[in-house]
């Protein structure tokens, strides 16, 4: 294994001598393992050694892979890009919770879970998000392209380039402008959808509805967009919202219940306004 | 200074821009010269994109909605993951919305200085026009940009910038501006005019009668590679930072791209130029896959400094005053702790060579806000930098309110990459590169807020514009994989996947990828040095020569396989690398993010030698072992006159 | 409308729950009745089935309530059933392990609660208003009826679970009824919340005032 004991060792900025430095922990891992799509898939137990507290989650799956790879065996696939919270791209079931946030005690993404949140000797659960919409491509790594179909069903401001006008020709009250930010940070993670018992994205669209809805220039289209993309959201064969709130507790960027509310009060005035969706 | 290592071939020239009208009227006057192509027989026109960053993004929703027939490609599941969504800072525009002097020249005349005079003048006024209209466009499509309570947009000044033309929102402005790029390109995907194809890596670029026909693309999910067609292709596939490992780029960034189309005869331009950003996380233990960066605002507030004494290990709490050494604010009494990036990195590099240097390994200096906090009082340091702080505790498990912020410098971005003309058209006719792929438009030093800056420029403004004059000659002839050219670029992208899974060594690409950062760091990082490039070079051909006899892969071809996919990078990584060398070895001189240790001022400073190195380097690939060929394009500057920077 | 919109599905969901909670306002008070005495409560079961009597015939109103009341309560169950369904082809593969980080209890046991409160409300009309079910059989008053049945602890003890379970489940359902009719906010939560509590607890206790009262013979 190839952690340091150097990182495991200081704290507060000090170094202490790698002679006392605390060896790094044992784990024991549970993973989901599933070759294809139409793999059966099941979980497999491995062990690693000498994991640093500093390690991320991710760095600790690496250590995992490295080994496995020497071995001659398959390693473990899960997305990954950014590595520090904002790319979306990450995204795992840790002993059950989205992203591991019934360990983390804060928003989080799974890479920026450390491994300073685990104790020596536990053992843990890694599976992939579980949702129809989502199905499983290999191992941990799953196709969320649905999410993007939501957005193209209209999660847009149609404002072909060129055509905009002078930025300062649209004044927004900073209240407006600071809900709507609140909405946009959502990185289509998914972690909505797989703490969601219904396996519903509702947390995700209402974001996006609640982001564009928000503005001036996403009156125009407002009616449209709210039903066209909860129709997609159904067709896409996510379930329906029914307020339970574990999407909002698992969501690493904290996008509230509120933004569902607002969906659903565009949705019922968009309904009244005779707005239906293009099949 | 001739080498052994690099032949010198026939200047380059860029022809497009209107030399003969003021500087002002260029921009306007090349559009109205370029040729236009009919909406009708746009319909009758493909044009691959390789990229959906600020820069794919915006240019293949661009072109969609023109009405050309777009296939775009992307190594992510999602176009919205693309790595410009981490960018923190914000973006400049010269609207002067503050009153307080700026104007497209003084953007213009700001970013021709900051480049270290290393940068095309003519590019450069051209950003600063288009930036205004950037933010008109990324307001109408509902980015939200930071407001005042007048509803009025917020700007705040960065990067040590006198005026202030940033626009932010929070720490989040790259991710804003790419979900606005990304709707914009998902509305086009709706609509049928742009091919979306995710999760595929272009290994190759296509040539037939001279001209870019198309790509070799692999599906990272089925394995499969196959052969794309268009009448042009555009490469929008971000910088190469990573070939050092350890940057602040995703971890799936790559040169990939690039540098295969490099190899088909795209000439690449300034390698060696590339930007160490100052306030980033230090390295804790060899098993650190990325690093992240600490947004520059902090240095507003937070002083800089290390123990006066070598090896001093003591809680930083309890160094006094005067045991310890604020040396940006010594050395540089009038800027302090807000010197440009570069010389801040180096100077932290300077005193953690000195044994001075703290935390573990001995590689990071102190950032603390004890000053400001008893200043300001901790609610209004929380309110100004909390999420950064917050950050820092995650991922260092310390808490920067009570023990100062350990910070070290990290590469960020490269200036450097594929050479293109003021059309953005590279050497191979038909091949466009936008982007931090270009060699672009920041010189030897890129300004904070200026990348998205010119990501946006060149997709939403410029390219869809220029490529037109290629394009009117449209559509060219069909081709298809029969064709020989497509047939052998088929084969060596088939070929090469197959050896990497076969060589079945014993060392994982991301060894050899640790390896070849830590040397690129080490000799090519924050200062180079004639001794230590030589050694690099030396040592370079070693690393490949084992990458291909010992390297291990495992998984199979046919499935996802991110080792194979990491592995191709490497690769490419260590041609890179070599070549990255040669550049900054042949470039005896200092400027911007290239500091040589030969030359320097009597007090440290980076010392430019316009006399001999006022060019920007273009590198021609030559196939089998022969060195590259340097073509050289002489920069001159009639606006922005010629002066050493300084910041003391 | 697309096939299925599980939005507007809810909103059915949430507006016949309304209707369902202002019938059992109603009813509460109409329980109250209990104390002043068997005329005043037979009485006030007399006059609801006469109304309007007789310029309409006898039972009218009865019937509307009886047609309005079935109508919605088969509306919310095929709803209720129909998202519950969407739910389960949206998740066929479960979790092997999956830990709740917010849900809270009344939220999570909204659709078996709903289940037994729905069986309740037929085992209850058996009882009360048909008798069939009742130790007083189906000839006695509804008053008799009443005190038969509180009066042996087991139909209390039925009663009294079937009423907590309602009291949770309109606990969480007032809450989710404002979202689901766009009406919560970051603001109102807190009050949305506080008022569901305070209005299920006041609702249950009104009921369950009745059964005991009988159980310690304070009544009857
Ligand atoms: C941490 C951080 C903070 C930053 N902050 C700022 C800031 O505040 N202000 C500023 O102006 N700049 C900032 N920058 C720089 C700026 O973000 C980038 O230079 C810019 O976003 C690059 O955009 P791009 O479109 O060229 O490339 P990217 O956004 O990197 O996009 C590359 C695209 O190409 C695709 N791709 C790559 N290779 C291949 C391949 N082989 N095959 C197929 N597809 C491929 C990817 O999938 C992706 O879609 C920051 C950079 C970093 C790393
Ligand atoms: C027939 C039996 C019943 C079943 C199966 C049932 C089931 C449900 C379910 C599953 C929900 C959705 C949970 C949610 O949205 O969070 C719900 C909501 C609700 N129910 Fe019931 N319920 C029943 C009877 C009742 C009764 C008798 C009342 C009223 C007195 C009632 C009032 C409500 C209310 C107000 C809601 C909230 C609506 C919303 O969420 O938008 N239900 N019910
Ligand atoms: C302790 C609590 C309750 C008492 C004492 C009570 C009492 C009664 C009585 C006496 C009747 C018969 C009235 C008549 O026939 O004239 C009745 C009918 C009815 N009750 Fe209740 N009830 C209680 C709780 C509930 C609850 C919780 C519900 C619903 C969830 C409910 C729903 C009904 C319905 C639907 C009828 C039939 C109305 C009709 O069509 O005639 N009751 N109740
Ligand atoms: S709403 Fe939150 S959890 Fe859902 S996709 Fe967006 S960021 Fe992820
Ligand atoms: S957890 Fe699910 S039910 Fe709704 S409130 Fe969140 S989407
Ligand atoms: S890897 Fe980007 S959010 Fe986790």
């Amino acid at each position: 294994m190839t952690a340091t004991r150097e990182g495991a060792s200081f704290a507060s900025g000090t170094e202490t001598d790698p002679a006392m430095a605390p060896h790094g922990m044992t784990l024991t891992l549970r993973i989901w393992r599933q070759k294809s799509p139409s793999d059966k898939g099941r979980m497999v137990t491995y062990q690693v050694e000498d994991i640093s507290p500093d390690m991320s989650f991710l760095e600790m799956l690496d250590v995992l892979n490295e080994k496995l790879i020497l071995a001659g065996d398959d390693p473990v696939v899960f997305d990954h890009d950014c590595r520090e919270g904002i790319c979306g791209s990450c995204g795992l079931m840790i002993n059950g919770t989205a992203h591991g946030r019934g360990t983390s005690g804060g928003p989080t993404t799974t890479c920026q879970l450390h491994m300073r949140k685990f104790k020596d000797g536990d053992s843990i659960d890694i599976e992939p998000w579980r949702a129809t919409a989502f199905p499983v491509i290999k191992d941990l790594s799953v196709d969320r392209s649905a999410l993007d179909r939501i957005i193209q069903s209209g999660g847009y401001i149609s404002a072909p380039t060129g055509t905009a006008p002078e930025a300062h020709s649209i004044l927004v009250p900073k209240k407006d402008s600071d809900a709507a930010f609140d909405a946009a940070t959502c990185i289509g993670c998914g972690a909505c959808v797989a703490a969601c018992p219904n396996a519903s994205s509702m947390l995700f669209t209402a974001a996006k509805v609640s982001h564009l809805g928000l503005f001036p220039q996403g009156q125009p289209e407002r009616n449209e967009r709210v039903v066209n993309m909860l129709a997609q959201q159904d067709l896409e064969g996510f379930g329906g919202c029914t307020n339970i709130g574990e999407c909002s507790a698992a969501c690493p960027k904290g996008i509230s219940m509120e933004n569902i509310s607002r969906l659903n009060h565009d949705l019922l005035g968009a309904l009244r306004a005779g707005a239906r969706p293009k099949s | 200074m001739p080498l052994d290592l690099f032949s010198v071939g026939d200047p380059i020239a860029d022809t497009k821009a209107p030399r003969d009208v003021p500087i002002g009227e260029r921009w306007s006057t090349r559009r109205f010269r370029a040729r236009l192509v009919n909406p009708a027989n746009r319909r009758k026109l493909t044009v691959i994109v390789v990229g959906t960053g600020l820069a794919g993004g915006s240019a293949a929703a661009t072109l969609g909605e023109a009405g050309y027939k777009v296939k775009n490609f992307w190594f992510h599941d999602s176009p919205r993951r693309a790595h410009s969504v981490a960018a923190q800072g914000g973006i400049n525009a010269a609207k002067n919305y503050r009153n307080d002097g700026d104007s497209v020249h003084r953007l213009f005349y700001d970013t021709v200085k900051g480049g270290d005079f290393r940068s095309r003048e003519d590019n450069v006024h051209r950003l600063a026009e288009v930036s205004v209209s950037i933010i008109d466009q990324c307001v109408a499509q509902g980015v939200p940009f930071a407001r005042e309570y007048g509803g009025l947009l917020d700007n705040r000044s960065f990067g040590g910038a006198q005026v202030s033309r940033t626009f932010y929102a929070r720490g989040q402005t790259g991710q804003q501006l790419l979900y606005g790029a990304y709707q914009a390109l998902e509305r086009q995907m709706a609509a049928g005019t742009v091919e979306q194809f995710a999760r595929h890596e272009m290994l190759d670029l296509i040539i037939v009668d001279g001209r870019a026909r198309g790509i070799v693309a692999r599906n990272l999910i089925t394995g499969e590679v196959s052969t794309h067609f268009a009448d042009a292709v555009v490469l929008a596939t971000g910088g190469y930072s990573n070939v050092f490992y350890l940057s602040t780029n995703a971890k799936g960034s790559n040169a990939t791209a690039i540098w295969r189309a490099h190899k088909r005869g795209a000439y690449f331009a300034n390698p060696c130029y590339t930007q160490i950003h100052p306030t980033c996380i230090p390295v804790k233990g060899d098993y650190q896959s990325k690093l992240t960066l600490m947004s520059e605002s902090l240095r507003n507030d937070g002083r800089v400094w290390v123990p006066k004494e070598r090896g001093d290990s003591r809680d930083p709490r309890e160094i006094p005053e005067s045991e310890r050494d604020y040396y940006l604010e010594r050395i540089y009494p009038a800027f302090g702790n807000l010197v440009p990036r570069d010389i801040a990195s180096r100077q932290a590099k300077n005193v953690c060579d000195e044994g001075r240097g703290v935390g573990p390994g001995g590689l990071g200096v102190y950032l603390d806000f004890g000053d400001a906090m008893e200043r300001l009082g901790r609610p209004a340091i929380e309110a100004k930098y909390g999420n950064l702080f917050d950050m820092y505790a995650q991922i260092t498990g310390e808490d920067p309110y009570e023990t100062p912020m350990r910070i070290y410098p990290a590469v960020h971005y490269t200036m450097g990459g594929l050479w293109v003309d003021y059309d953005l058209q590279s050497t191979i006719p038909g091949m466009f590169v936008i982007g931090e792929a270009n060699f672009s438009d920041h010189g030897a030093n890129r300004l904070g807020a200026s990348a998205l800056m010119q990501g946006l420029a060149d997709g939403y403004f410029v390219l869809p514009n220029t490529i037109n004059d290629y394009l009117a000659d449209g559509p060219f002839e069909k081709v298809d994989d029969s064709h020989p050219a497509v047939a052998e670029a088929l084969q060596d992208v088939q070929g090469r996947v197959q050896k990497l899974l076969s060589i079945n060594g014993n060392r994982t690409p991301a060894s050899f990828h640790r390896e070849l950062g830590r040397l690129m760091w080490d000799l090519c990082g924050m200062e180079r040095s004639e001794e230590g490039l030589r050694k690099a070079l030396d040592r370079i051909p070693e690393i490949r020569q084992e990458f291909w006899t010992n390297l291990k892969v495992s998984g199979d071809l046919d499935t996802i396989n991110p080792t194979l996919e990491h592995a191709g990078r490497v690769a490419d990584f260590i041609d890179l690398a070599e070549l990255m060398c040669v550049d900054a070895l042949h470039r005896a001189e200092s400027c911007g993010g290239h500091f040589r240790a030969e030359s320097q001022t009597p007090e440290g400073e980076a010392l430019r030698d316009d006399e001999n190195f006022a060019y920007v380097a273009a590198w021609e690939w030559t196939p089998e072992g022969a060195p590259p060929v340097l073509h050289r394009e002489a920069l001159e500057y009639e606006y922005v006159h010629l002066a050493q920077r300084s910041y003391k | 409308m697309a096939k299925t919109n599980s939005v507007a599905k809810k909103a059915v969901v949430a507006v016949t729950g309304i209707i369902m909670v202002l019938y059992l306002i109603a009813h509460m008070i109409g329980n109250l009745k209990v104390f002043a005495g068997r005329e005043s409560f037979n009485g006030y079961s007399e006059w609801i089935r006469t109304i309007g009597e007789p310029a309409v015939p006898a039972q009218t109103t009865l019937t509307i309530i009886r047609i309005v009341l079935l109508t919605v309560v088969i509306a919310h169950a095929w709803a209720v059933i129909s998202l519950w369904r969407q739910a389960k082809r949206a998740r066929p593969h479960g979790y092997v392990t999956k830990k709740a980080v917010a849900q809270s209890y009344a939220s999570r046991t909204m659709r078996w609660g709903g289940v037994i409160v729905g069986l309740f409300i037929i085992y209850h009309i058996l009882d009360l208003t048909m008798g069939v079910a009742n130790p007083e059989g189906p000839n006695g008053t509804p008053y008799d009826r009443l005190i038969a049945g509180f009066s042996n602890p087991l139909i209390t003890a039925v009663y009294v679970l079937a009423l907590v379970l309602l009291g949770m489940h309109l606990r969480h359902g007032i809450w989710s009824a404002t979202q689901t009719l766009g009406q919560s906010n970051k603001r109102r939560e807190r009050t949305v919340n506080l008022f569901a509590l305070v209005f299920s607890v006041v609702l249950i206790g009104g009921f369950l005032i009745v059964p005991f009262s009988v159980l310690f013979g304070l009544v009857g």
